[in-house]
């Protein structure tokens, strides 16, 4: 007995320094393996998302004489252009994605309740336009929308108008066309949401005693949220960064951020104002981002909340 | 003796036992209105296939009744049927004599416990339980009165401000029964509701929920393809096959007096061995069997005898059981039982099961030993052979 808990005690005190030495060593080569695995990636990140934003904000601290200032930056808050630049890509991004949840949510929900076979037949609808340029489907929406186009004499041969309606080189056409561009992507994450929802949770609800449409209410669009939320973000931020269709279809008269940053650049050769208007644009939009974050919750969005 | 343990069974069940007066208050709030279910020539197609065929059943008042089967046999479909969420192509369901087959599911008040539970994931516990009684409009005072006491019937009190993916597999199974049962619904539908939980779970749950009928007593139908689980919680016990009621029975019946082969197959082990009817007796090869039911008038028919139900004999002619020449084939030790693989005359195996007594320890037969196998006369069971 007493030698028995002798040569345990005996063993639990060299078990503590046993191989310890080493195995440690072995833990930090693992790290070290891991990361060399992880450097090729890491590499990447740095050369293709550091080194250009990096870049990009050292540009903007100097003015056309090439002295280091703070100039670019100023012009914000001197030039009343600029602030109403920022106000209409706002208010573009806004109506587009408004009008966006308006047509794609019933589009994805209809999606998503379709049978198998006719939804992915649909789906291909959907994804269809994106194989197409997008110069291509703006100059067709040109075609469709302007004074002499599609639309505008259909409605005057029916007598429906006596004068063509504005519908192209203007805010009306910036919204069609932008929206059609971007529905695809709100509605793929959007119908992506709505496949994971239980037909049991919708069962359920009618089950106790909820009507078809209380049940959608109380389940079937809480639960849609999620996607929808993704969808909207994904739009909203596209939208502020996107340049041809509002360049085409506004006719000069709406002028977003994307296309002051083409004028600052090619226009007066001023790489620092272009990138001045790079760097706020992606502040805002992060700031934005982490906005939405805020406001969804980390939970209901699943979209940055893996954490 | 099987009839009167059942009528014993139905009798606690129609009049609970509770002396303690606060719980008999409790209980008497939340029980429902007791009612019976008739179905009636219930058919369903998909197509050209038939799901359910010209199908009838009638749900005792208080009664669990179990739908027992394979997959594909029809028995979730009818359940579905009776929920509301799938049509039928023909046929009347009355619960408590009203009509409900084209009654939209919003309006059966059916209280139902899904196989995955369909707990609302965007609801904390009490919302999920809240649900129907907040579409029934009932005052925010009475609800959570309600809700409180529904967890607490469910053994989970104090978890109302948990949200559902906080709960364990067990606790979630609890959620959904008591929002199954909050409402008070007329009557009670279970899918498979216990397949989701590992084995000893399961079987605290079975008990459990057979407990909760008892004092609850509300008309219960139960989908399960777990036969055991049939047998322990079930009034009766009606066994599917592909689409149609094979037989339907208390579960001491089903088991000891199965009708068809498949009856005899689907529920417990059997041995079936092949018998001759003619001249009002029943013959296996040359050997005419003495059994207690009345002998069918011809035609070819098996006899089902369930593995423990067969008894190694130490000597051939005794009254009352058929003796059964046959050969040792394998036998194979499982500490609380063995089996004992024989092959007949015929070269038909059969399977013997019997409990590791001290006694039979010790005379355990070897293989290749010749034996006799007894049959009861009492145990003789005859389905027809299709």
């Amino acid at each position: 007995m007493s030698i028995g808990s002798a040569s345990l005690s005996n063993i639990g005190r060299s078990d503590g320094v046993l191989n310890a030495d080493a195995l440690r060593a072995d833990a930090r080569r693992q790290a070290l393996g891991l990361l060399a695995l992880l450097s090729p990636g890491l590499f990447l990140v740095f050369a293709v998302i550091i080194v250009p934003i990096g870049w990009l904000f050292w540009l903007s601290l100097f003015d056309e004489t090439g002295q280091l200032s703070l100039a670019n930056y100023a012009r914000f808050f001197e030039q009343a252009s600029y602030i109403k630049t920022f106000a209409t890509t706002f208010k573009v991004a806004f109506v587009v994605t408004g009008t966006c949840v308006l047509f794609g949510y019933p589009l994805a929900y209809m999606l998503a309740q379709l049978p198998r076979r006719a939804a992915s037949v649909c789906l291909i609808f959907v994804i269809l336009p994106f194989w197409t340029s997008v110069l291509v489907r703006t100059y067709a929406w040109l075609v469709i929308l302007q004074r002499k186009g599609l639309i505008n004499n259909w409605l005057i041969d029916l007598g429906l108008i006596g004068q063509p309606l504005p519908l192209a080189n203007n805010f009306a056409g910036v919204v069609i066309g932008m929206t059609h561009i971007m529905l695809p992507f709100l509605v793929l994450p959007l119908y992506a949401s709505m496949k994971t929802i239980d037909v049991d949770c919708l069962r359920a609800g009618m089950n106790l005693g909820a009507s078809p449409a209380a049940t959608f209410r109380q389940i079937f669009f809480p639960l849609s949220l999620p996607g929808l939320a993704s969808g909207v973000v994904i739009v909203f931020v596209l939208c502020l960064g996107f340049f041809v269709t509002p360049a085409l279809m506004g006719g000069g008269k709406v002028i977003m951020w994307a296309m002051r940053m083409e004028q600052a650049t090619s226009l007066y050769s001023n790489w620092g104002a272009g990138a001045a208007l790079g760097v706020v644009l992606l502040a805002v939009t992060l700031a934005l981002l982490g906005l939405f974050q805020w406001l969804l919750g980390a939970r209901a969005t699943g979209v940055w909340s893996q954490r | 003796m099987t009839t009167a343990a059942g009528a014993a069974r139905r009798g606690a069940l129609l009049r609970p036992a509770i002396n303690d007066p606060e719980l008999k208050e409790m209980l008497l709030s939340l029980a429902p209105s007791v009612l019976p279910i008739g179905i009636h020539g219930i058919e369903k197609r998909f197509g050209a296939l038939s799901i359910l065929s010209d199908l009838s059943l009638d749900v005792a008042a208080g009664e669990f009744l179990t739908l027992l089967g394979p997959s594909g046999s029809g028995k979730t479909t009818l359940l579905m049927i009776l929920a509301g969420f799938v049509r039928a192509n023909a046929g009347s369901i009355k619960v408590g004599g009203e009509e409900i087959i084209t009654m939209p599911p919003h309006k059966r008040n059916i209280g139902m416990v899904f196989q995955n539970y369909a707990l609302f994931p965007h609801m904390n516990v009490f919302h999920n339980i809240a649900f129907p009684l907040k579409q029934r409009r009932v005052s925010a005072a009475e609800m959570a009165e309600r809700v409180e006491r529904a967890l607490d019937l469910v053994q989970l009190k104090d978890l109302g401000e948990r949200r559902v993916d906080q709960l364990s597999g067990g606790q979630r199974q609890r959620v959904a029964l008591a929002r199954a049962i909050v409402f008070e619904p007329r009557i009670v539908l279970m899918d498979e509701p216990l397949s989701a939980l590992d084995k000893g779970l399961r079987e605290h749950m079975q008990i459990e929920l057979r407990n909760l009928h008892r004092r609850l007593g509300m008309t219960t139908v139960y989908v399960t393809h777990d036969q055991r689980e049939a047998i322990t919680m079930s009034d009766r016990i009606a066994v599917m096959n592909a689409g149609r009621i094979e037989q339907i029975d208390q579960p001491e019946a089903l088991y000891a007096r199965p009708q068809t082969k498949f009856v005899a197959g689907f529920i417990g082990e059997s041995n079936f061995i092949p018998v001759e009817c003619r001249n009002g007796s029943v013959w296996y090869a040359d050997r005419k069997l003495r059994m207690n039911d009345p002998a069918p008038s011809a035609g070819r028919h098996l006899m089902v005898v369930r593995p423990e139900k067969l008894r190694l004999l130490a000597h051939a002619d005794q009254a009352g059981i058929n003796a059964l020449p046959a050969t040792v084939g394998d036998v194979i030790y499982q500490g609380d039982s063995f089996i004992c693989y024989a092959t007949l005359r015929d070269g038909r195996q059969v399977t013997l099961r019997d409990y590791c007594r001290s006694d039979v320890l010790a005379k355990l037969p070897a293989p290749g030993e010749p034996i006799t196998l007894g049959i009861d006369a009492q145990d003789v069971v005859l389905v027809a052979d299709q």
